[in-house]
């Protein structure tokens, strides 16, 4: 057979020709067949798994609603119940996409946190992190645009509060507010510029940073519960001894774990779908109506710890602009845990009680403030709200103190293992 | 063999947190007593398709729904659909609407009647049913009748005939500033029992759930299949997995 420039026998067939052509071989052993993971994933590593599966639901069924979607202030509201009603399957769809929003954000939610046990976000796995935070804020931005579409009252409303958040911006705060909306208020051009937005430009900007994420993972490979590199002990031909081929151990593993999420995801799909109010909101059954606002305006519960965090603040010299100030402070402040965190160790196994406890109270303080931020701020709710948000920021900015002084336990030379 | 504590109690409270929608609404309003309708039960909803034809379509529309859509979900012959319950519309593909115009609503009773196709997700079907039997007596309104759940309403009591009239008794409670609701008296008997009310009630809050999503049944017999389905899905790839690990040390 005669050898192709470059010295290598290509194999016969159709199999050969492309891949004389185009790396598909090369690219299936280095990211699926001969990708090492180790072997001693827990369930916690489904989750990054499920995102990719739910962010091609949301794609997919994206793509079929857009078909029948009207993005016009005039017709959206009577377009949606028009797929909920007379679109054959229509029903299905819009259930999957509103449930699937909800849904990443419940595996988008434990996959960080499976990070922040495991120390995932530590050296080499930097940007790694940086990718995953810039995928989650696109993913804040992707979900707000999208909850207007549906042009009920709570998506107006949600909107224009969010919206308004902008105009505290000192001297610039109106004309962005303006700038944003296209308008003096929420309105059809609002509704047409979100949209475009929502199916076209942060869609694409997301598929992008799941690959660079994807990439830089393979690159440095996966971090494991006992947070220890699995590529310094490899055998003769270089394979990590504690590692398994991606294809075919961990797509089994993500197989039943997603029959399991599944049952879940259709639960909620075929008999829950509004989940009591939490994924569909009663006063979204309203037409959207500038005149009248809903009883209790709150964002969908996956913002509420961020809102709750913004009203937790008090206005001082005539301006809520504080309160924004830590709403997005909170978000950022992920960003900088590879450098905040000095632990000589990196899973929360072999660290000592302090880091334990403040991941505890880290963890506990975000479900408080989600709750806080669904209920009107009445009672003892504003105090609550700023106690744990004190709590949340404690956990980042106290990180390089307590991570330093706080003990450790000995981290084993191999992972820890039990055959099933 | 370690336990470890944090991933644990993580996993239970994600699914406890899980659960607690079911247990919770996400609005809470006053605690009403609940509706008892059944959306599967068909001949309350053919009651309640005749209620909500003669009694509510003359001012409130229900304008994403289609008349035959209905018959065909309720088992109503096409010829007894026209023949009783198309009122302003003779043909069966139109979707329901009222014949009291916006502008004239407006002229008479001050506001929009809203349409009714999403009613009962918007606001429950406790509260349609709570408010459809609150309606009292009260000369200072222009309708002559006020309602204990949605005071102020500007909608005329249209089934006093069939409830008769009664009178709220407020209560003061010490310390309160306005009297609270007690009870309600009646005044003069209607042409329906206290009971039958309550059920003519009943299979029109029905048939407002069944329009607010008209897939709602088959949705959830549906849903028993692809569970059935993902049950044996999973218990196969579970197999699977444990058969593969197998020859992992």
């Amino acid at each position: 057979m005669a050898k192709d420039g470059y010295g290598t026998t290509p194999a016969p067939g159709l199999w050969g020709w492309i891949n004389a052509r185009f790396p598909l071989e090369s690219m299936l052993k280095e990211h699926i067949t001969e990708y090492y993971a180790p072997k001693n994933f827990n369930y916690w590593y489904l989750f990054g798994s499920l995102s990719l599966v739910v962010l091609v639901l949301q794609l997919v069924t994206g793509i079929f609603l857009t078909m029948s979607y009207k993005p016009n202030a005039a017709e959206a509201f009577a377009s949606v119940e028009y797929i909920m009603r007379d679109v054959e399957w229509g029903w299905l769809i819009r259930y999957l996409h509103s449930t699937g929003a909800s849904a990443f954000f419940i595996v988008v939610y434990l996959h960080m946190f499976r990070a922040l046990m495991y120390g995932s976000y530590r050296a080499p796995r930097e940007l790694l992190w940086l990718f995953g935070m810039v995928i989650y804020v696109c993913l804040i931005a992707e979900a707000f645009l999208g909850y207007l579409l549906p042009w009920g009252n709570m998506s107006y409303w949600g909107a224009q509060v969010i919206v308004s958040l902008f105009g505290t911006v000192p001297v610039i705060g109106e004309s962005l507010a303006e700038w944003i909306k296209g308008d003096y208020f929420i309105s059809d051009i609002t509704l047409n510029r979100f949209f475009a937005l929502h199916v076209a430009a942060i869609p694409l900007v997301l598929v992008f940073l799941v690959v660079a994420h994807i990439l830089a993972l393979h690159q440095v490979g996966s971090n494991n519960p006992d947070g220890i590199e699995i590529k310094k002990t490899k055998d003769a031909r270089g394979i990590p001894l504690d590692g398994v081929p991606f294809h075919p151990y961990m797509t089994v593993k993500d197989t039943f774990g997603l029959g399991v999420f599944l049952l879940l995801f259709c639960g909620i799909v075929f008999f829950a779908p509004t989940m009591n109010g939490y994924f569909l909101e009663a006063p979204n059954f309203e037409q959207a109506n500038p005149m009248q606002t809903p009883p209790h305006i709150a964002p969908v519960w996956y913002f509420t710890p961020f809102y709750a965090m913004l009203r937790a603040v008090p206005s001082y010299f005539g301006t809520q602009v504080w309160g924004v100030i830590v709403m997005f402070a909170a978000l950022m402040l992920p960003f900088f845990l590879p450098w905040l965190d000095r632990s000589p160790v990196k899973s929360i196994r072999y660290k000592g009680w302090i880091s334990k406890l403040a991941l505890a109270v880290f963890a506990l303080s975000f479900v408080v403030l989600g709750y806080c931020g669904m209920k009107p701020p009445v009672g003892n709710l504003p105090l609550v709200s700023r106690v744990f948000t004190a709590l949340y920021f404690a956990f980042f900015v106290l990180m390089p103190w307590y991570s330093r002084i706080d003990g450790v336990k000995p981290v084993p030379e191999r992972v820890t293992y039990h055959a099933h | 063999m370690r336990i470890e504590i944090l991933p644990r109690a993580t996993a239970l409270a994600a699914v406890a947190l899980l659960l607690l929608p079911l247990a919770a609404p996400a609005e809470e309003g006053p605690s009403l007593p609940p509706a008892g309708n059944d959306v599967r039960n068909r001949d309350s909803l053919q009651r309640g398709a005749r209620n909500f034809m003669n009694y509510c379509s003359g001012c409130h529309s229900a304008k994403f729904v289609r008349y035959n859509r209905v018959a065909a979900d309720l088992g109503i012959p096409e010829a007894e659909l026209k023949a009783n319950l198309m009122f302003t519309s003779d043909k069966s593909f139109d979707t329901i609407q009222s014949s009291l115009s916006a502008a004239d609503a407006v002229k008479w009773f001050g506001i929009a009647t809203p349409d009714l196709s999403l009613i009962a997700r918007a606001r429950g079907t406790d509260y349609l049913y709570a408010y459809l039997r609150s309606f009292y007596a009260d000369a200072s309104r222009p309708t002559g009748v006020n309602n204990v759940v949605l005071p102020g309403t500007a909608m005329p009591h249209v089934l006093v005939d069939l409830q008769g009239l009664q009178n709220a008794v407020f209560k003061s409670e010490a310390g309160e500033a306005t009297p609270v609701f007690d009870h309600f008296e009646p005044v003069a008997p209607g042409r329906l029992s206290r009971e039958q009310y309550d059920e003519f009630v009943r299979d029109t809050v029905n048939f407002l759930q069944y329009i607010g999503e008209p897939i709602e049944v088959k949705r959830r017999n549906l849903g028993v299949w692809v569970t059935l389905f993902l049950m044996a899905f999973t218990a196969f790839a579970y197999l699977l997995n444990k058969e593969y690990w197998r020859d992992v040390h």
